[in-house]
């Protein structure tokens, strides 16, 4: 639909694990995804990064967005409510690596 | 009651209450820079102060009832319904509606998938399509509660969400903007399309609460 998937590292369905980094400056990655695992749930395209957009720049190279889909107690350790509940979020590739990577740390 | 201030009135009851507060108490740093940068632009005549004004007025013109008709639209044309869920910004054209360069995410509700839209960066919202969002949308409690514990916020905002209904909550961080597409409420079978959609209120968009039903 929106935007250009083609040249997407992730299929829809794959599994990733968010990147922690602390880079200096605009991120659109919450903290509370990072280090967790997720379920590639949409592949939406290829937008100006918009880490750079912040700063004026022009957002090139373009990186490719998806959505990620998270089980809610994967989240919160004492999350209550139905163990089905689920939390969908837009990332950029760059801040996901496939979920069987180990970070170094 | 209106009264004048002289001195009948001494010795009775009077109360004038709190005054609100001014929104713009405060020349803080940015607002000192918006006001710097617009009347430099104005100056070099890049733009005139009617533009801005003409602007700022499109936007409040904004309203809710913009996405309630493409709810109403989806619930009674299935086939419209299929385009507005694969690509809102473009079913929202076909309505008549300037979006702009929104990227419009329409997310279903369904009977056994209750979804919510938050944005807990900041307040990202589908603006060019209904408007400026709710006070409570940009505050750091929901924008915070909604992600850790969305049913209780739910339930403060009087819906209960049976547990064998998942709950998805929608992060809104990037480039998509979300409107939630609601369960069409029951009784409403014989209804056409001006008659639902006063039924979709904000909130139901944002998908903290049900649309109205039939006894609303």
């Amino acid at each position: 639909m929106m935007g250009e998937a083609a040249g997407a590292r992730f299929a829809a369905g794959e599994s990733v694990t968010v990147r922690r980094m602390r880079p200096q400056g605009h991120i659109r990655t919450p903290r509370y995804v990072m280090g967790l695992t997720g379920k590639i749930c949409h592949v939406v395209g290829a937008f100006p990064n918009p880490e750079e957009l912040a700063y004026g720049r022009n957002g090139s190279p373009k990186k490719m967005l998806y959505r990620v889909q998270f089980q809610q107690a994967g989240l919160w350790p004492d999350y209550a409510g139905n163990p089905a509940d689920t939390l969908e979020i837009e990332l950029y590739e760059h801040w996901l690596m496939p979920a069987a990577v180990k970070e170094e740390s | 009651m209106p009264h004048t201030h002289n001195s009948q009135h001494r010795g009775e009851a009077h109360d004038h209450g709190p005054a609100a507060k001014d929104h713009d108490d405060r020349l803080t740093y940015y607002r000192a820079m918006e006001i710097a940068l617009r009347e430099l632009l104005i100056g070099k005549g890049i733009f005139t102060a009617d533009d801005v004004r003409g602007a700022v007025e499109a936007m409040d013109s904004r309203t809710p009832e913009n996405g309630a008709r493409l709810v109403a639209r989806a619930w009674t044309d299935p086939a419209f319904k299929a385009r507005l869920l694969a690509d809102g910004s473009a079913a929202a054209r076909e309505l008549g509606f300037e979006v702009g360069t929104l990227k419009l995410m329409v997310i279903e509700n369904t009977p056994k998938v209750h979804n919510l839209v938050v944005c807990t960066l900041c307040s990202c919202y589908p603006r060019m399509l209904i408007g400026l969002p709710p006070a409570w949308y940009k505050s750091a409690a929901y924008r915070s509660r909604a992600v850790r514990e969305p049913r209780a916020v739910l339930r403060e905002f009087g819906t209960i969400v049976p547990e064998s209904v998942e709950v998805r909550v929608h992060d809104s961080t990037a480039d998509l903007r979300y409107m939630i597409l609601p369960v069409r409420p029951a009784g409403t079978a014989g209804w056409n399309e001006e008659q639902l959609v006063p039924l979709v209120t904000r909130d139901s968009l944002i998908g903290v609460t049900a649309p109205l039903n039939t006894a609303s």
